[in-house]
């Protein structure tokens, strides 16, 4: 600066504005890319064979009872459309379950995704907000006024069509039905059941006081101050709720249902005969659904899928290949063409 | 003055019928009375404007008050109006109504998808920043608009009865406003007075055309009375004139008294708003026009849109996308209405309306469509018309700040006037190029001159010229082929040096560098806007100085009157030099001050004496008449007889030339002081005259200046120049002063100017006219009955006629010089014609026209001249480069066709080897047979060359993927305007085009701008092809605006083209740069980007798409709105606005050195239906893999709906990133901060919000889900596997490309990697292998290696054998052949043969019934020519 003549004009001769920065300029070419394929390949591979193995070490057991069959357990409660129906569904665990076992219970073909569906619901509401709980947000409609205009809580499609079967397992020795205790702890998000789902604040001790003056909503025997007699597992943060309002992603989906975490059942679910007993509420003939219960273990990487492994293998191997066709093709035509140039 | 008057009533009479109604002059007691009294009628659409004195109160407030006031404002938009007024601008666009429809559309509850609000977001984040952008800009102008308005100026306050000081925005119509010397104008003033005796203000308009040359303004007729100040509260005119109007060369009016009498104006009294007052001490005037109706605010105009041909392409691409969007949301209907038909009854998740009734499925399915296009909105890339907008900022911000564009002369960068065309400059593919002022310096350099039939070439002039040429070597080795090429057509005799010399400059002109500049710079430091020393430096002709130095002595002694009348037509010639021009002098010490007249200078009476009964004596002869001294200086003689030591460029003395010294004159010495000094040989009336400082010319054109320098070369020197008088010196020292009765300045259609001065001593009225030879020739004197004078005068003229010919075949441009005596009376009689022409108001172009023509007639040939006009610097070098290139490059020029043809060959535009084919003719039928026999001839020869390629199926090597181009003979084609219009009147536009798409040069000559314009629109439509038009004079205008892309050269000639262009460049040669380097980058930058956007958005969208599959189609999103959102519009848009701004995919140095890396944009590689389709087809892969890979993953699990989703965009994320990755070339720290940055601004933004996000945003549920994710090793593994998997083809096709290396771009790209050294031997390497390959494809079989084929006009060969061959000229024998119809077609076939060809193709010059008849010619001196004659 402060030259005698300056030119008003003159750029910046500068790197980045001559665009002349340093730059590292990457040629793709079979030479270069080759020892790539191969680290990625093997690494690919590693993680595959870990990954399959996790994943056949998984056990899992997989018992429909929708009834929609003649002569399945459950027939008799897809007919008569009783309330508490209950049927009986016995199978047998021919390989120990190492613990902790999960207990699911699955649908097919039921859309939670459906995005009316998935929209109806009130978050607000659910969080306790006083406001919200006596008057709905509209995306409950048409779930959001009760009879008599008394606001229902919880609001929503989600919530009304909240999944009511219940199960009670037995283990059968010798013809001595033992019940395998179900443990509800947990089964939901730690952080639904703690942070985004809350009980109005209790009037007088009382949770039903604090639902005064909503209604149940439509489809459910009880209202949501009943759902338990847990106090801590009741109202807005019940378990069984707050793993329904967290829709599926899938229209073929399972919902975790209870932990066998009690007593000598959380070390392992041993072999033998076992019978389910079932409380049949929820229609699923009205969407061509099947319902389903899961007994699985876990590991780091979920449940039994062994998509993943397989994926992990199979492209390893292809890089592999590649690199070889690479090789080849270096070896034959990379040295001429370098050559060439 | 009556006349005019009564000629005016005549022109509003009829306009008084009509418009008698609509005036107002009944609210005007004078316009009433003139009314009633005369019946005169102001028609209303006249601006009248009445002095703000207090003498007009009434009218003034009545009528000029309501003008508006000169406080500008240009900005848009007020505090107020601003939301509503660039709301309703916004909406204009499509892209935001498409936004707004998608608004609407969510208010729907039935399609309602998101959040009513959520919708409106990009429509609201768009409108905002471009208003922000809007508001800013308009910020600016507010904050200018101030500060011109509060500027301050001194109005004529009546109150005060004096100047008080005011702001610019209080001047208002009416008011006097003075101005002094160097002081802005702040409105257009009507000057009514100057401190100048003369009446004259000097004004310098660069404030609006960039012009810096000063203009006189005239003081309105009357008012000039430099005895008695203006007192404006006597002004007691009205003034009339035109309604305000952007045209700056366009104004005329009148101003009436109150006895009705009328004076007339026009644009030479009106001093602009915004230029500048020089020279003058103080100006004073009435304001007629103010603020926004001033001229320079209506000439005011943004910058222009242009569409690119990119986007143009990619607008047909966003059809495709919308087609798309429309079978994906079908698909999406009727998915969504056979899902629900499907079960078989309501099922538990379907939700009924508020009465508890469901939709039916078709109309669900109906509704479902317009959800879909909220849900798949994405797919049409509007982020992509916002990105392209930035890019374009960015590109135009590396254009311009390149330093290898700026011109340090001129302190001037390439500038970018139409913002978003950047990418044009990639894919040009023809250029048409003005020559004069583009390809040459329009510096213009007095060559020869032809007096009376004699030529003289000047030969000490050019010889000190090639010597000036040596000595600053860097500068002129730019212009290497030409200076040869000159040097040759003067030492003829040293023929085999000078080959050398121009071989040795063609190869240096290649390398030449930026390196050039150091001489001209210190030229320009030393002299700032005058001449360069090589101009204003003339060597006289020493035959010829001694001729005008006897014709000197004659007149002093005028014992032998035996060369009276030429030496009187030479008197006359050099005259006319001096006068006939409209220069400016100014001194060098001061140039802006200017020499008004030697008022020191006393004439010296006996001189005086002498001279005027010399002339006397003569005047009987009729012939002409030669000066007279008015005023000499007789005080200073002693004082000034003296000679300067050393010999001075600008004013030789005569010593030297008398001595015979060759006078090598040393450029420009710019010695103070430098006495001139006119010896006559007896030294008995020695007048020196002493002048204080080095005169300085200023013209308008450099023609005009090089002409007032060879005239001052010969002692005529212009010493001074006023509206009514014109002092020259002469030989003798004398002074003498015309006086100006007129000048009749230049106009294109005339093409000629003259100046009407009346002789000082002999009273004659003489009209000296200059101007193109095509336009004199026709005007000159009919041969009278005597015998001896029209064979005189014919042989005059014959004999110029052939020097022309001479000159322009050198490439000058020539001029011719004439004159006319005109009696008294019929002045007298012109004079009135003129006044009423310049009196009137309507048409008084045409009438001034009129006039103009009416004297120019009957003239008398004095002589030509011819005028050098040096090629710019790297000219040949940058036409090489282009056209390598595959560029097309026709040259548009008004000149003759000789000086164009001359000026393509030494520009390299033709090349001796080329067939050149010329066509002039004046009857459409001949024009069709040429054309249809061109045509003919040049594809027989393309058939040639089509078979053998056949034949010999040359192996594909590596590059051969263009065309070959310049395999075979190569075509030039000349045609002439005339013929041009020929073939647009008659249907021959296609056989036209048909035959200029075989030439590898074409140039039409003698073109009138519309022409030009007619020819690149013809181009452009006609071939669908890219055209752009380079010019630098308003001749260019109409070509610049008629081409996709207009590049205006900011040179000598003003500013217009500049106005008019997209670029503005200020060297030809920039033109390489420009177009190689920048535009391949801005092409491939933007293309790719385009592609990459598209990719994007498809492949994005897509995810949702797939998952409607799982979701009933019911236009669920599985990722979080926000999210969603947020990943358009931060996390994936800065990495491809980098890309598109700064990748660089090939060196600026690898692309100069191989400019046929240029073709790939020409062809459109970057941007192709298959490379558009292929990003589709990737795209629909890609966000396959990254939606399935992720489903099946999680399929059957408890996964909840954003769990799943959350993941999936993550993985897409990078899937498109790491797309990016691959396609970036090169990795700056700017791009590897914006990638990496992009990357974890997600992941901190999706934590964030996550962690923050209970209930906030309904639908979704994105609390803690985030964080979830990332601790689930599940996450990192499809994360992983996924993008890695979807990038697979693409980067297999990358390693194939980069392994194979099948396109020349990659391979130049490979070349960027070796050492500098390495990679400059690769580059000659490749370039040899593709010429060694045009060399040896096909097509140099039996035909001749170059030939010129001339059609028509006999001009061209019947140079006839008059035995008068100047130096450095040959003959061409014409011989015209009857053939059996009416076609008079005579063809000169010019076989050219390089001496480097071997032998074996000289024998071809005898084939194909040719004769061939050697000719040793001087002026192709690297080759030989023959001629035959052929019939057709």
């Amino acid at each position: 600066m402060g030259k005698e003549n300056p030119k008003v004009g003159k750029p910046d001769n500068t790197a980045f504005t001559q665009q002349r920065l340093p730059a590292w300029q990457p040629i793709l070419s079979a030479g270069i890319v080759l020892p790539l394929f191969v680290v990625i390949g093997l690494t690919f591979i590693g993680i595959g064979i870990g990954l399959f193995i996790t994943s056949r070490n998984v056990q899992e057991i997989e018992l429909d009872y929708t009834g929609d069959q003649e002569g399945a357990p459950c027939a008799g409660c897809t007919t008569n459309a009783t309330t508490n129906c209950k049927c009986t569904l016995p199978f047998k665990i021919e390989n120990k379950f190492e613990g902790p076992v999960f207990m699911y219970y699955g649908l097919t073909n039921y859309y939670q995704n459906y995005r009316k569906y998935g929209v109806s619901r009130d978050d607000d509401q659910l969080y306790g907000n006083i406001d919200s709980l006596k008057s709905p947000a509209n995306f409950c409609s048409p779930y959001q006024m009760g009879a008599k205009q008394m606001p229902i809580a919880p609001c929503g499609a989600i919530a009304n069509s909240l999944f009511n079967d219940t199960f009670r397992l037995f283990y059968k020795v010798n013809k001595v039905y033992t019940e395998v205790l179900l443990d509800d702890n947990g089964i939901s998000w730690w952080t639904d059941y703690n942070v985004k789902f809350r009980n109005p604040p209790e009037i007088n001790g009382s949770l039903k006081n604090a639902f005064e003056g909503t209604v149940k909503p439509l489809n459910w025997p009880k209202p949501v101050y009943e759902l338990s007699t847990n106090p801590n597992n009741n109202g807005f943060i019940n378990q069984d709720f707050l793993v329904w309002m967290r829709i599926a992603a899938l229209p073929n989906f399972r919902k975790l249902y209870r932990r066998i975490s009690e007593g000598n059942w959380s070390r392992s679910l041993p072999a033998g005969n076992y019978s389910l007993e079932i409380t049949y509420n929820y229609p699923v003939l009205s969407f061509q659904g099947k319902k389903k219960v899961v007994f699985s273990t876990v590991t780091w990487m979920g449940g039994k899928n062994s998509f993943l492994g397989i994926a992990y293998l199979v492209f390893g191997s292809l890089c592999i290949v590649m690199a070889l066709i690479m090789l080849i093709v270096y070896a034959k035509y990379q040295v001429q063409i370098d050559r060439d140039m | 003055m009556s006349l005019s008057v009564d000629w005016i009533r005549h022109r509003f009479g009829k306009l008084a019928s009509r418009e008698a109604s609509e005036t107002n002059s009944e609210t005007t007691p004078l316009l009433r009375s003139t009314a009633q009294k005369r019946k005169r009628i102001y028609p209303h659409n006249k601006h009248i404007v009445f002095p703000n004195n207090g003498l007009f109160i009434q009218d003034f407030k009545k009528v000029t008050s309501n003008y508006p006031g000169n406080k500008i404002r240009t900005t848009k938009y007020t505090l107020l109006s601003f939301l509503p007024k660039n709301l309703l601008e916004q909406f204009y666009r499509l892209a935001n109504l498409y936004f707004l429809f998608l608004v609407i559309l969510n208010w729907f509850p039935q399609m309602e998808v998101f959040h009513r609000e959520i919708t409106m977001l990009p429509l609201v984040i768009v409108l905002t920043v471009i208003a922000v952008k809007d508001g800013l800009e308009d910020c600016r102008r507010y904050n200018f608009d101030r500060k011109v308005n509060n500027a301050r100026t001194r109005a004529f306050d009546w109150k005060h009865k004096d100047y008080v000081e005011r702001c610019w925005k209080d001047v208002r119509v009416g008011d006097f406003v003075k101005v002094v010397c160097n002081e802005i104008i702040p409105a257009d003033i009507l000057l009514l007075h100057t401190s100048d005796v003369n009446g004259v203000c000097h004004i310098e308009t660069a404030n609006l055309d960039g012009e810096t040359n000063l203009k006189q303004r005239r003081v309105v007729r009357g008012f000039l009375s430099p005895d008695s100040p203006f007192v404006p509260e006597h002004f007691n005119s009205t003034i009339v004139c035109e309604k305000p109007n952007n045209d700056l060369n366009r104004f005329k009016g009148y101003m009436e008294k109150p006895d009705k009498k009328k004076i007339g104006f026009d644009r030479k009294s009106l001093l602009l708003r915004g230029c500048t007052v020089r020279n003058t001490e103080e100006a004073a005037g009435i304001v007629v026009y103010a603020g926004h109706e001033s001229k320079a605010m209506l000439n005011n105009s943004g910058p222009r849109y242009k569409r690119s041909k990119l986007e143009r392409r990619m607008n047909i691409d966003v059809f495709f996308c919308v087609g798309l969007l429309i079978i994906m949301c079908l698909i999406g209907a009727l998915g969504h209405m056979i899902w629900l038909g499907s079960f078989p009854d309501w099922p538990p998740f379907e939700v009924p309306d508020e009465n508890g009734k469901f939709t039916s499925p078709a109309l669900a399915g109906f509704y479902m469509f317009f959800t879909m296009i909220i849900l798949l909105q994405v797919l049409i890339p509007i982020s992509l018309y916002v990105s392209i907008e930035l890019v374009k900022v960015g590109q135009v911000f590396f254009l311009s700040s390149d330093i290898d564009l700026y011109d340090e002369e001129m302190d001037k960068l390439l500038q970018c006037r139409a913002l978003n065309i950047t990418e044009d400059l990639g894919q040009i593919q023809y250029i048409f190029s003005d020559k004069t002022g583009t390809l040459t310096e329009n510096k213009m350099v007095f060559r020869r001159c032809t007096i009376g039939g004699t030529e003289f070439s000047h030969q000490e002039n050019a010889l000190r010229l090639a010597a000036h040429g040596d000595v600053d070597s860097d500068e002129e080795e730019a212009v290497g082929p030409q200076r040869g090429h000159r040097s040759r057509l003067q030492f003829n005799s040293k023929n085999k040096s000078t080959r050398a010399f121009r071989r040795c400059h063609s190869a240096k002109a290649y390398y030449y560098g930026g390196y050039g500049r150091k001489k001209s710079e210190a030229r320009r430091d030393s002299e700032v806007a005058f001449s360069s020393p090589l101009e204003t430096d003339v060597t006289p002709d020493k035959k010829l100085m001694k001729i005008v130095r006897e014709a000197a002595n004659q007149m002093e002694t005028w014992c032998e009157v035996r060369y009276s009348s030429d030496s009187a037509s030479y008197m006359d010639f050099f005259l006319a030099l001096a006068i006939c021009n409209t220069v400016v002098v100014s001194t060098a010490t001061e140039p802006r001050h200017r020499v008004t007249g030697p008022s020191l200078l006393k004439p010296s009476i006996k001189t005086l004496e002498k001279l005027h009964s010399f002339l006397q004596k003569l005047k009987p002869a009729r012939i002409s008449q030669v000066l007279s001294s008015i005023q000499s200086n007789s005080d200073q003689t002693g004082g000034t007889n003296q000679i300067s030591p050393s010999p001075s460029g600008t004013s030789v003395s005569e010593e030297n030339v008398a001595g015979g010294s060759s006078s090598s004159v040393s450029g420009g010495s710019k010695d103070s002081g430098v006495s001139s000094k006119a010896s006559m040989d007896s030294g008995v009336y020695v007048e020196g005259v002493k002048v204080g400082d080095e005169i300085c010319y200023e013209a308008e054109s450099p023609d005009e200046a090089a002409l007032v320098h060879a005239a001052k070369a010969y002692n005529f020197t212009l010493m001074s120049r006023t509206p009514d008088h014109v002092t020259v010196r002469l030989p003798q020292g004398v002074l003498l002063t015309f006086e100006v009765l007129h000048t009749l300045s230049f106009d294109s259609t005339r093409k000629r100017m003259s100046v009407l001065v009346r002789h000082p001593i002999t009273r004659e009225i003489i009209v000296y006219t200059k101007g193109a030879d095509s336009a004199i020739m026709d005007l000159l004197e009919n041969p009278s009955l005597e015998n001896g004078k029209e064979n005189k005068i014919n042989k005059n003229a014959s004999k110029t006629l052939k020097h022309l010919n001479w000159y322009a075949k050198d490439g000058l441009r020539t001029l011719c010089i004439a004159k006319k005596v005109l009696s008294e009376k019929s002045y007298e009689q012109w004079s009135n014609m003129r006044l009423e022409a310049e009196a009137a108001i309507e048409n008084r172009d045409e009438l001034l026209m009129e006039t103009a023509l009416n004297l120019e007639t009957n003239l008398t040939l004095l002589g030509a001249t011819g005028i050098e006009d040096r090629l710019q610097e790297g000219v040949p070098d940058t036409i090489e480069a282009l056209r390598e290139a595959g560029i097309q490059i026709w040259v548009l020029t008004g000149d003759k066709q000789e000086t164009a043809v001359n000026i393509a060959y030494s520009c390299k535009l033709l090349d001796q080897r080329d067939t050149v084919f010329t066509i002039n003719t004046d009857s459409k039928e001949t024009c069709e047979s040429i054309l249809d026999y061109t045509i003919e001839e040049v594809k027989r020869y393309a058939a040639v060359k089509n078979t053998r390629t056949k034949l010999f199926k040359v192996p594909v090597d590596v590059g051969t993927v263009y065309p070959l181009e310049g395999a075979g003979p190569t075509f030039g084609l000349v045609i002439d305007g005339n013929t041009l219009s020929l073939v647009f009147e008659g249907n021959l536009k296609m056989k036209f085009l048909e035959l200029a798409k075989h030439c590898r040069a074409v140039l039409c000559c003698r073109s009138t701008p519309l022409q030009k314009s007619t020819v690149v629109k013809l181009v452009r439509d006609k071939l669908k092809v890219m055209t752009l038009s380079i010019g630098d004079g308003a001749n260019d205008v109409n070509m610049i605006q008629a081409a996709d892309v207009g590049i205006g050269i900011s040179g000598q000639e003003g500013m217009q083209a500049v106005m008019a262009s997209d670029f503005a460049i200020s060297h030809f040669k920039h033109l390489k740069k420009l177009l190689l380097v920048h535009g391949h980058w801005c092409y491939t930058r933007l293309s790719n980007m385009i592609i990459y956007f598209f990719y994007k958005n498809v492949a994005y969208v897509n995810l949702l798409f797939w998952y409607q599959f799982f979701c009933g189609f019911s236009g669920a999103s599985m990722i979080d709105y926000w999210l969603m959102i947020f990943f358009n519009l931060f996390f994936t848009s800065l990495p491809p606005i980098i890309f598109g701004i700064m990748d660089k995919d090939i060196s600026a140095e690898t692309l100069l050195g191989l400019p046929e890396l240029y073709k790939s944009g020409q062809n459109s590689e970057g941007y192709k239906w298959s490379t558009f389709w292929i990003a589709m087809l990737d795209a629909f892969y890609q966000s396959l893999i990254c939606f399935f890979v992720p489903y099946l993953t999680y399929q059957g699990s408890d996964i909840d709906i954003f769990s799943f989703g959350t993941p999936i965009n993550t993985l897409a994320l990078f899937t498109i990133l790491l797309h990016l990755a691959i396609e970036i070339k090169t990795w700056t720290v700017v791009h590897w901060v914006t990638m990496i940055g992009s990357v974890i601004f997600y992941f901190i933004v999706a934590i964030v919000f996550s962690a923050t996000c209970i209930s906030c945003n309904h639908p979704s549920n994105p609390y803690w889900i985030m964080e979830r994710e990332m601790a689930d090793p599940v996450f990192y593994l499809v994360c992983i596997i996924t993008p890695v998997l979807a990038l697979l083809p693409r980067y297999l096709i990358r390693i194939i490309q980069g392994t194979f290396v099948l396109c020349p771009l990659l391979k130049a790209r490979q070349l960027d990697k070796l050492d500098k050294e390495q990679r400059d031997e690769e580059i000659s390497e490749w370039r040899k292998r593709t010429r060694s390959r045009e060399a040896t494809s096909p097509g140099n079989s039996g035909h001749p290696l170059g030939r010129t084929l001339t059609f028509g006009a006999p001009l061209n060969v019947d140079l006839g054998n008059d035995g008068t061959t100047p130096p450095g000229r040959s003959m061409l024998n014409g011989t015209e052949i009857e053939h059996s119809d009416t076609l008079h077609i005579q063809i000169a076939v010019t076989e050219n043969i390089y001496t480097s060809i071997p032998v074996s193709s000289a024998d071809r010059t005898g084939d194909g019934g040719k004769k061939a008849e050697d000719n040793s010619d001087a002026f192709s001196a690297g080759h030989q020519r023959s001629f035959s004659i052929m019939t057709i």
